[in-house]
């Protein structure tokens, strides 16, 4: 799916100084934990989140995520569409929650970035947020 | 370019940037500034003359700085078909004409030849005045001119690192890179990691080791700025056939490795957690990227985390 497509059916907006619309993403993600970006996306992914901090750019990088989505309506600072702009990563927003930015692109098509055991959940009682 | 012919990554990435290009470029830098433009008041035979000594198709008519039109070489065919070479250039050009602003980008310039098959659009600042003329032959110099550059830099870059293990000899030819780390700064955090990726790049690393060199390291990196009071160092010693990293602190330590190294066991203050880190997922997760990794830690000394990751 092409980001034009994306920003079509999340009705966003670019928020980054430059973005190529053409670039394909082939599956997307939707976390506010950094932590669980890195480990269980895949280079070409969009990623959609809540956090507007530099370190949610930083953290594209290192996992070469093609573009980022802000949800809820939120604008990051400028260090973090400064940092976008350096690494080429495109930014987008989006008005609508968390949960129905990432609906609209499922029904749309796009994938998600995996499926994951339960067994595999770490500690009994433990407040990760997988 | 064929449809049915499967297109290669190198050549995909070229198209992307050259996609990329239509859209970064800003039509002001790709236009003709050089303004040949014919007065309304001028005749066709003028014209005649205008086009066949600068060699051009066509040219914007202004009038009192403002643009008024555009004449072509077809209009000129027309006029010269039926005898009219004494009309003036107001009977003849086209009036309604579309005009681009020389901040947009390339690509609406180039949506516009595609929609209404034009060779040629006039170019306005904001104030309307016409500064420039863009052509389909102004974007194709255009992007070839800045791809060539930005390829020569890269090239030269990724050329000189990558024949630094094949230019210096010695039994084992290793390459360390040194980057510090300060304790507490959120803000700059990862540009270590993000200095140690490119250099992977660079030195013609495959994308998917450089991926998880990068993502293990960034993770040890946060780890040092979150945890440490003083900071501390990380070090990459890069060698053809494997990559190591330590990540060192000088305290405060870390009393249960074991416990450490459990996903979803974290020490972190909120005020990380909010930031999107310090959920206990770093070890495990520099671990799952990594093909070796040892920490120890001593309390009151520090830590050291080894990391090792084989390139063939």
């Amino acid at each position: 799916m092409t980001l034009q497509e994306v920003l079509a059916i999340i009705e966003g907006k670019v928020i980054s100084k430059r973005a190529n619309l053409a670039l394909v993403v082939e599956a997307a993600c939707g976390a506010d934990l950094m932590s669980d970006v890195l480990a269980f996306t895949h280079s070409g992914t969009l990623l959609l989140s809540g956090l507007v901090n530099p370190q949610v750019v930083r953290t594209a990088e290192m996992s070469d995520i093609k573009a980022i989505v802000f949800v809820r309506g939120k604008v990051p600072p400028p260090e973090t569409i400064a940092l976008a702009d350096e690494k080429g990563i495109p930014l987008l927003a989006t008005k609508y929650t968390m949960y129905e930015a990432c609906g609209r692109l499922y029904r749309a098509g796009l994938k998600s970035c995996g499926l994951f055991d339960l067994s595999q959940h770490p500690r009994e009682g433990s407040s990760s947020g997988g | 370019m064929s449809a049915t012919e499967p297109i290669s990554e190198e050549r995909r990435a070229e198209i992307t940037r050259i996609q990329e290009l239509i859209y970064e470029l800003k039509i002001g830098q790709i236009m003709t500034r050089k303004l040949i433009a014919m007065s309304p008041e001028q005749t066709m035979a003028e014209l005649k003359d205008v086009l066949r000594i600068n060699r051009i198709s066509g040219a914007p008519v202004v009038e009192g700085g403002k643009l008024a039109g555009v004449i072509s070489i077809e209009d000129l065919i027309k006029a010269l078909e039926s005898g009219e070479k004494e009309a003036r250039i107001r009977d003849k050009m086209a009036t309604n004409v579309q005009t681009v602003y020389q901040d947009e980008s390339v690509v609406s310039a180039v949506n516009r030849f595609a929609q209404f098959g034009y060779g040629r659009l006039p170019v306005l600042d904001r104030s309307g005045e016409l500064v420039g003329i863009v052509t389909q032959g102004d974007v194709v110099r255009g992007l070839l001119k800045r791809m060539q550059i930005e390829y020569q830099e890269e090239e030269i870059h990724r050329y000189r690192a990558s024949h630094i293990f094949e230019d210096i000899v010695s039994d084992q030819t290793g390459l360390i890179l040194r980057y510090r780390v300060k304790a507490k700064d959120f803000v700059s955090g990862g540009e270590a990691s993000s200095k140690l990726k490119r250099a992977l790049g660079r030195l013609g690393a495959p994308p998917q080791v450089a991926r998880r060199v990068a993502i293990a390291t960034y993770e040890a990196e946060m780890n040092i700025i979150i945890h440490t009071d003083k900071g501390g160092e990380i070090i990459a010693e890069i060698m053809p056939e494997r990559i190591r990293i330590v990540a060192t602190d000088s305290g405060p330590g870390i009393p249960d490795v074991e416990q450490a190294m459990q996903p979803g066991y974290s020490t972190a203050p909120d005020w990380i957690r909010e930031l999107g880190f310090g959920a206990g997922m770093g070890l495990s997760n520099i671990q799952a990227c990594a093909d070796k990794m040892t920490l120890n830690s001593t309390m009151g000394v520090g830590s050291r985390l080894e990391i090792v990751f084989q390139v063939k």
